[in-house]
């Protein structure tokens, strides 16, 4: 979304620079902060990175068996600090460093030129960094949950950091950088439907496709060993998804707000669908279902958030978490890949559902903040919408497949079948959850 | 001498520990167990994927005692245990050679 990169009051500033020379002379001497933004982009920043650490993996953590809990958490963690580091060296820059149209290039590398007196729109630039930072360690700890109770340590970690490099930094670059030909295009995409969810979705598939089933899919028994983690990391993500979607529009003012509402609206409206069609089909309401539902809800309104009124709202939750449901029920079922923990199900299913609705639901007349530019009706940024999710899936599921297979022959992705059987937490870790 | 060892619900475990108490038995041994016999497992549903746990939870107590009291053993469980519905359990007597207290190294009746 163009805002990402050039938030209003730039475009006011810029407005004013062409009015009132005098004016835009002190604007332009004196780049200015603006406090209320900063310490509400500060507080996001935070937000978001609670969302990986602990939520996502306690949400994670909590859904495989007991011998398997600490290598998540330790996975999750692991690409926190991983990326933290790659994108101080190269990732913001490739990101967010310049103005191309499908790479920032090198010009920021190892932070070049960001200091304290940096600015990115009304906020300091090392805060827009980190919060964006905040989003590059979630999206490839997204993927973990496809490839859980098997997946090589040291793969793995060859593998994010050859991921995000070369996925995650392109198409943030392409949908949200400067000159990125995807925002050009008037996809809306306001905290990251394809960026964050459907990426992730996609590689996720691709993951669970190479590396295989876990042995023993789907006849042994894989319940999740303790719901209650899976319920505290839901949570946990629910309420970093505030700093995730109100924290996108870079500024505390009412396009925040409203991307808040709908945040809640559309979770809480995801939790319910999901909770009643498993309740009608199955019987019984279950935890993992309603907390499945509410984070397809998040992910469904993530690129909708900035543009969609309160109904619409309702709308893209209760659509995320029907689709969700049943791409997790009876997709995975019916072609029998071990999405272990449904990264696709859930992250790439309800994102694009949330990715298309929010073309249909941004309309004025629907209650929305209004078309793009380049639309001129509802099926015009429908299929602009589809592009960016057509792209996306595309290349992130070409780049993945080449990356994993490089490292297959390379080191080999899966540990050996008596470590799987052993448990990941003894095998790789020489450590326990619990002493019971 | 007899060796009582009784599988029960576990929820009826301190009305039969009561009962046992009752018909003067001084010590068991209580384990969790789990297994399977007439009572059917149940399914569980996570994300549309379906498990059927066949093996139930269930306790197991082991008891010792002199041969006349086998029969007031085996009533006092019966009587605290039993709920009428399938999966309450069972009963298994067996001869016992020999019982010793290790503390004082007494042998049988004494020890039991």
């Amino acid at each position: 979304m163009s805002k990402k990169y050039l938030p209003k009051p730039a475009w006011l500033a810029a407005a004013g620079m062409l009015a009132l020379p005098g004016l835009a002379f002190a604007q332009a001497n004196t780049p200015s902060v603006n406090a209320g933004n900063t310490a509400w982009m500060l507080t996001a920043t935070a937000l978001v990175l609670l969302m990986t650490i602990p939520g996502l993996a306690l949400f994670y953590g909590g859904m495989v068996r007991a011998k398997n809990t600490l290598s998540v958490l330790m996975q999750c963690f692991a690409i926190c600090c991983l990326v933290t580091l790659i994108w101080v060296l190269w990732g913001y820059s490739v990101a967010f460093g310049g103005q191309g149209a499908y790479w920032g290039g090198l010009s920021k590398a190892f932070m070049a030129g960001v200091g304290v007196d940096s600015v990115s729109g009304t906020i300091p630039e090392t805060v827009f960094s980190t919060f964006q930072l905040t989003f590059a360690i979630i999206t490839p700890a997204l993927i973990v949950g496809a490839f859980v109770e098997r997946m090589k340590f040291s793969a793995m970690l060859w593998f994010i950091g050859i991921w995000v490099t070369l996925v995650y930094f392109p198409i943030a670059h392409w949908v949200w950088g400067s000159g990125g030909w995807l925002g050009g295009d008037g996809v809306q995409d306001f905290a990251g439907g394809t960026v964050v969810h459907i990426n992730a979705g996609v590689a996720g598939l691709v993951c669970a496709l190479v590396l295989g089933k876990r042995s023993g899919f789907p006849r042994t028994m894989m319940r999740p060993h303790n719901l209650g983690y899976t319920l505290v990391g839901a949570s946990m993500l629910w309420v970093g998804w505030f700093g995730f979607n109100a924290g996108s529009e870079l500024a505390a003012d009412g396009v925040a707000g409203m991307a808040m509402l709908v945040t809640q609206i559309a979770t809480a409206a995801a939790a319910l669908t999901w909770m009643f069609v498993e309740w009608g089909s199955h019987g019984k309401p279950s935890v993992l279902g309603i907390c499945s539902g509410a984070v397809a809800g998040l992910v469904a309104i993530t690129p909708a958030s900035g543009y969609v009124g309160p109904m619409g709202a309702i709308v893209v939750g209760a659509g995320g978490g029907f689709f969700a449901y049943y791409a997790v029920t009876m997709l995975k079922t019916r072609l029998g890949y071990d999405d272990s923990l449904d990264a696709f199900g859930v992250h790439g299913v309800a994102g694009i559902v949330g990715a298309l609705l929010t073309g249909v639901f941004s309309s004025k007349s629907l209650g929305g903040a209004g078309l793009s530019d380049n639309a001129s009706s509802i099926i015009g940024q429908v299929g602009i919408q589809a592009l960016g999710v057509g792209v996306t899936i595309v290349y992130c599921g070409v780049v993945t497949l080449i990356i994993l297979k490089v490292l297959e022959a390379v080191m080999g992705l899966r540990v050996s079948p008596e470590d799987e059987n052993t448990g990941l937490d003894l095998a790789l870790h020489d450590e326990s959850a619990y002493d019971l | 001498m007899k060796m009582v060892t009784a599988v029960i619900k576990p929820f009826r475990l301190d009305d039969v520990r009561e009962a046992l108490a009752e018909a003067g038995v001084h010590g068991t041994t209580m384990t969790e167990v789990k297994g399977f016999g007439r009572q059917k497992g149940h399914t569980e549903l996570y994300r549309g994927a379906e498990y059927a746990v066949d093996f139930l939870p269930k306790v197991k107590l082991e008891v010792a005692v002199e041969d006349e009291r086998v029969d007031a053993v085996v009533e006092a469980i019966i009587a605290a245990a039993k709920t009428g519905q399938i999966g309450d359990g069972k009963i298994f007597v067996q001869s016992l050679d020999e019982v010793v207290r290790i503390r004082t190294g007494e042998t049988d009746r004494d020890a039991i």
